[in-house]
């Protein structure tokens, strides 16, 4: 129930995120969705495209430090509070969110990545999720 | 056979092997004997020193003990190479019987003048190396050190034969013949650099070979670079042996002067032979068995190329308490470097190898390093290490590189008493040459 997600461990330096994008771009690699998380001195750069392992490869070559993850996707209903009452579910079920990144998709709805802190809570978490009838996207589902 | 309580004119090999299990207070009287006579004959021989001792008012006829040495000024390589050719020899050219001469890589090479007394000490020390390694006159030693003035060769060469092994003499180069030796001669040491038994280990392999079959080799002896202690379990690892360290300069004898045994905890010095201080390299203060500093070597009967506290500009430490092989000789631990690569932060002395030693108990991080030194606004030393995670290293957990980074730094506080910031970053950031990796930057103003 998780779909893959490349972390970059970037530099926070002129012309780095545009290095990386380049590099994904001659694989041929087509992101979905880009978040960063900046330090004054780093950024880790998460992505969702459509071939992970491919697009670990190419970066691996390249020299770049980074790394296959696992997350969860989850589609957001496309209206006012849709993503406080996914949120709500998981705080009422006693799950933090380490991190999460929005992104839209063709369809319309917006889809919220989001790891949890815990990882043995992932279960838990998609089962809450699904409960409370949001719908989980799988590898696949969201090209 | 001589006196076997005798240890003052080691010139057999079995008297040898008696001196290095004197009792150490024993030791300490015939270095005391050995400095007082090394100081007159360089004092009375030497023009350097006369000069020397005069301008520092250090009388050499009336040194009390060996802590009283600490009155006698160093000699550098700087002041050998003024002298060269023949400056610095205590004897007439006409008893000198082989001269060497260091790399030079540095600079103006650095002669070692030999008498034969000079020639039968070093033989001995060096056969010590291949006895601690289990060698004698059963054993088939190949030395692929480079002859020549490189004192490697030679001095192997001697040290085999005085061991009573057979030598086989094949200098270095010519891989595949060495290795032909190797198998087909019954090789039991091997003597080179350890870079070369690596390459010969890699070549070995390359042509198919497997060394614990086709080799016979029990042990190898390798000095004049240093290495790791991964590098030796590799080396090990391909040949199938024991890797032991050996230690020496030209400017003091060569290979020998300290020999590691198959406990592989340090180097046994020949402390029949050379007085050793470690000394803060900063203020030239003498530190105590333990602490990490430069070593300064007084040879106790050289008669050809003496020296009083010359200074190696290696980094070691003596390593206190006693060495489960029984011989009483203190120990030096491996080289940490050179003080060429020091640097004072903050009134600290700092080695590289120190801040190495502290990554290495760090997985998520290589082996890749750099080290920034500059200033702040209030003009104090502010030190960043820069440094690479390793692939498997997870940064994707939020504050895990924060961690990391703190962690390191507070091993850093604890084992060198400086703070240290550090910083992970990109991999090949840190550039790479295939010779020697820029392990230092430092933009502190008036620093060379």
């Amino acid at each position: 129930m998780m779909i893959k997600q490349i972390s970059v461990f970037l530099e926070n330096d002129k012309g780095r995120l545009a290095a990386l994008c380049r590099c994904l771009a001659d694989a041929g690699v087509n992101m979905s969705a880009l978040s960063i998380a900046d330090t004054p001195e780093y950024g880790l750069v998460r992505i969702v495209c459509n071939e992970a392992d491919k697009a670990k490869a190419a970066l691996d070559a390249a020299g770049y430090r980074a790394r296959v993850t696992k997350v969860t996707a989850v589609a957001v209903p496309n209206r006012p509070g849709g993503l406080a009452e996914l949120l709500e579910t998981l705080d009422d079920a006693d799950i933090s969110v380490e991190y999460g990144y929005c992104f839209s998709h063709q369809d319309g709805n917006a889809i919220f990545a989001l790891k949890v802190t815990d990882s043995a809570q992932a279960a838990e978490a998609v089962f809450a999720i699904e409960r409370a009838g949001f719908q989980i996207l799988e590898e696949g589902e969201l090209d | 056979m001589a006196d076997e309580h005798d240890g003052t004119a080691a010139t057999g090999n079995a008297e040898a092997a008696d001196v290095t299990y004197l009792p150490h207070e024993k030791l300490e009287e015939m270095q005391l004997e050995g400095v007082r006579r090394t100081l007159v004959n360089c004092y009375e021989h030497i023009p350097f020193y006369k000069r020397s001792f005069d301008e520092a008012g250090f009388d050499p006829y009336h040194l009390a003990s060996l802590d009283d040495l600490t009155n006698a000024p160093f000699v550098t390589k700087q002041d050998l190479r003024d002298a060269a050719p023949y400056g610095m020899l205590a004897v007439p050219l006409s008893d000198v019987r082989e001269i060497h001469m260091s790399s030079g890589t540095t600079g103006v090479a650095t002669l070692g003048a030999y008498t034969q007394h000079d020639l039968d000490f070093w033989a001995d020390c060096f056969a010590r190396g291949i006895r601690y390694a289990g060698g004698g006159a059963n054993d088939v030693v190949q030395v692929a050190y480079g002859y020549g003035l490189f004192t490697g060769g030679l001095g192997a060469h001697y040290g085999a034969l005085a061991s009573g092994a057979t030598v086989i003499p094949t200098s270095a180069g010519n891989t595949e013949r060495q290795i032909r030796i190797l198998r087909e001669m019954g090789t039991t040491i091997l003597c080179c650099t350890p870079s070369y038994a690596m390459h010969i280990a890699d070549t070995a392999l390359e042509m198919g070979l497997d060394p614990s079959r086709d080799f016979h080799l029990k042990a190898g002896i390798h000095g004049a670079e240093p290495f790791s202690d991964n590098f030796r379990a590799e080396l090990e690892r391909k040949l199938d042996y024991k890797v032991l360290d050996i230690y020496g300069l030209t400017e003091t004898m060569g290979p020998g002067v300290a020999c590691e045994c198959l406990e592989q905890d340090g180097l046994h010095l020949a402390e029949d032979h050379f007085f050793a201080e470690i000394i803060d390299p900063a203020t030239g203060k003498r530190l105590p068995d333990g602490e990490w500093g430069e070593l300064v070597l007084t040879t106790l009967d050289r008669e050809a190329s003496p020296v009083v506290r010359y200074r190696t500009r290696d980094i070691t430490r003596i390593l206190p308490g006693e060495c489960p092989c029984g011989c009483t000789h203190k120990r030096i631990d491996r080289l940490h470097g050179r003080t060429d690569d020091m640097l004072i932060i903050r009134g600290v002395n700092v080695f590289p190898s120190q801040i190495e030693d502290v990554m290495k108990t760090f997985d998520q991080v290589s082996s890749w390093y750099q080290i920034e030194v500059g200033t702040d606004e209030r003009s104090l030393d502010v030190v960043t290490l820069k440094a690479e995670a390793n692939p498997d290293f997870d940064f994707d957990q939020t504050g895990a590189i924060e961690a990391l980074q703190r962690q390191i730094s507070a091993r850093l506080k604890t084992d060198l008493s400086v703070g240290i910031k550090v910083r992970i970053v990109e991999p090949k950031s840190i550039s790479r040459s295939t010779g020697k990796a820029k392990r230092v930057i430092d933009t502190r103003k008036g620093i060379k």
